[in-house]
């Protein structure tokens, strides 16, 4: 009878956890934006591109809990142009086992991801959605919540720490005050911040094998979800230039500086 | 219009990041708050101080005690009917809660608002601040979070709103609060200090951040805060942290500290009014933004500075 029931919470743990991780490719962190000079949006022409550093945590969460023996299946998810595969393929990479690119060259807004991620949840049943917090292009910080609405599901954002546990999964997030712990009944969402873990690197014969992991190709249309934006750009401008001032010799010369400035 | 605002607080008193909320709420309409917690009812007579507030509605219900976004977006999605637009300060809770009540309505949420330029089209950072887009939707209910830097504080006395109470919350059984680690400091808050006092990966330990930043901060009567580099390390805790995923600043004196100005630290407290900077490599990129700059060793330097002022 006990090994019966334990047999029995094995096989939850184990095989019917999948997780989706939904990665998308944005400007490299490392590369300043420029602003086109007729105020349309930013130069992206010849501009390195990667995944967003919030994405890698997210897989790489992924991974560490399959790993541990808590998950079974990893499937990455971009929407966004035909060059999203690379950023896919990073994903694989890592350690993904499969994924999804829902192509399109029209900008998505987060409503409009959070709808298409809902009908691959519905289509994918994954017991947890690990996002990040938020793209480091669009700096939005709303599509994980959007899709946890969408599906009525608990959301676990900004987690410093995941821990999965049979039927729940608790998550500790970074709030502007500390630390704040909640428990959520699976499936959740769960939205990573900067200190839930440090990223690997992919290593080369990973690269290779991520070559033949596969990658399933959609369009919006196939989802039947209405992406048309909400929001339109009208502008985009370069932020007020600080100019640097000057430099002081000593920290005497300092003192007299913030003095003049009233600083102290 | 009439707008409702996300009223932050802790059951016990209104957080100051609210006040920035009613500012750019009242450029749009009508000014309506939500008090939404358990026990709430003094943090209700505090907002109705505040002056530019028509209506305060409080929720008091055990199931938005701790502001589970789960149980609170309901809520206030609901009281949208009577409403038409909701506005949250862009604080961890407002971000939590924001979007989760957006979805429910079906509208995009415009994201960390620097203005209002119209009933409907609002500047908004992007790429961390490197370009300001200016955004005009098409929906007809508005959600908002307010980037509190960009906006002048509401008075916190003269208004004599009137308080209502609202039912309907319950929980969503989806999600359970189980704790919080909270530092209890006599600091004042970073996003509301007068001066600010950061360190970055050059301190190299949190003994060191302690003994070095800490005096000179005390000494100014600042609030501490850090590069990423230095949360990463551990030196202080994940709320110290200033930038683009950070906590976003604008004091009149900001002090940055071994500090290299990565662009991710700079969308953070640019917008500070005198910012300082002690590196020891004169061509940081922090003194590209920095209206005093020291070359120095901070080891040497900062020491020396906390006994001069
Ligand atoms: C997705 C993402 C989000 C990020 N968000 C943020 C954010 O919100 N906030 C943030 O700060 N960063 C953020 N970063 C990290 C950012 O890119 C930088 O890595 C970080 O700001 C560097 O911190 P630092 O300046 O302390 O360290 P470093 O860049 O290592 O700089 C240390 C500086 O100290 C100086 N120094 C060393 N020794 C001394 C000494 N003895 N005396 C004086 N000076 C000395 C050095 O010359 C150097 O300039 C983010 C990165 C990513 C990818
Ligand atoms: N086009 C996209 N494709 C896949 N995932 C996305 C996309 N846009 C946003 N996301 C996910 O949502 C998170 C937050 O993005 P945002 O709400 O735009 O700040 C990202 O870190 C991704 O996990």
């Amino acid at each position: 009878m006990r090994r019966k029931v334990q047999f029995m919470i094995v096989q939850m743990e184990g095989n019917d956890m999948k997780i989706l991780v939904p990665v998308k490719r944005v400007i490299d962190y490392n590369v300043k934006p420029r602003v086109k000079s007729d105020g349309s949006g930013v130069d992206l022409a010849n501009v390195k591109m990667s995944m967003n550093p919030f994405d890698e945590i997210s897989v790489e969460e992924a991974i560490r809990l399959k790993e541990a023996g808590k998950a079974e299946e990893i499937v990455a998810v971009s929407v966004g142009p035909q060059k999203a595969q690379e950023t896919l393929r990073t994903a694989l990479a890592m350690g993904a086992d499969r994924a999804i690119l829902v192509n399109t060259d029209e900008e998505v807004e987060p409503l409009g991801v959070a709808k298409i991620l809902a009908k691959i949840v519905e289509e994918e049943a994954p017991q947890l959605v690990i996002c990040g917090k938020q793209a480091i292009d669009d700096d939005s910080n709303q599509t994980g919540q959007m899709l946890a609405a969408l599906l009525g599901w608990g959301q676990g954002t900004f987690a410093n720490t995941v821990e999965l546990d049979g039927n729940s999964v608790d998550v500790k997030r970074e709030i502007d005050g500390g630390l704040q712990t909640v428990k959520l009944n699976l499936p959740a969402v769960v939205t990573t911040d900067l200190r839930l873990n440090e990223p690997r690197y992919a290593s080369l014969p990973n690269i290779m094998k991520a070559k033949k992991k596969p990658m399933d190709e959609k369009t919006v249309a196939d989802y039947g979800v209405d992406i048309t934006p909400r929001l339109t750009t009208t502008n985009v401008s370069e932020p007020p230039v600080r100019q640097a001032g000057e430099k002081v010799a000593d920290v005497d010369a300092l003192v007299e500086k913030l003095k003049a400035v009233g600083a102290i | 219009m009439k707008t409702l605002i996300w009223v932050e607080h802790d059951n016990a008193s209104m957080k100051d990041a609210t006040l920035a909320v009613v500012t750019a709420a009242a450029k749009l309409g009508e000014v309506h708050a939500l008090v939404a917690g358990s026990g709430c009812a003094s943090v209700a007579d505090q907002v109705a101080k505040v002056d530019g507030i028509a209506t305060v509605h409080v929720a008091d219900d055990a199931a938005l005690a701790n502001g589970l976004a789960e149980n609170v977006a309901p809520l206030v999605a609901g009281l949208m009917d009577s409403h038409d637009a909701f506005l949250a300060p862009a604080t961890t809770t407002g971000k939590n809660i924001a979007p989760r009540v957006a979805a429910l309505l079906d509208v995009m949420q415009i994201s960390d608002i620097l203005s209002v330029e119209s009933a409907d089209t609002f500047t908004r950072p992007i790429y961390a601040g490197n370009a300001i887009a200016t955004v005009k939707t098409s929906d007809s209910k508005l959600v908002i979070t307010v980037r509190g830097t960009a906006f002048d504080k509401a008075a916190t006395e003269g208004g004599s709103a009137s308080i209502e109470a609202v039912g309907g919350a319950s929980d969503a059984g989806t999600s359970a609060f189980v704790s919080e680690e909270i530092a209890k400091s006599e600091r004042p808050e970073l996003t509301s200090a007068k001066t600010i006092v950061s360190g970055g990966r050059a301190l190299g330990s949190s003994e060191k951040f302690e003994e070095v930043i800490t005096p000179l901060a005390d000494k100014l009567g600042a609030a501490i805060g850090a590069s990423r580099a230095a949360v990463d390390a551990g030196y202080v805790p994940n709320d110290y942290q200033v930038g683009q995923t950070g906590k976003i600043v604008a004091p009149e004196v900001y002090m940055a500290i071994g500090i290299s100005g990565a662009i991710q630290h700079l969308a953070g407290m640019k917008d500070s009014k005198v910012i300082v900077a002690i590196n020891k490599d004169e061509d940081a990129p922090i003194f590209q933004v920095a209206d005093i700059g020291l070359v120095a060793d901070l080891f040497d330097a900062v020491p020396e500075l906390t006994s001069k002022v």
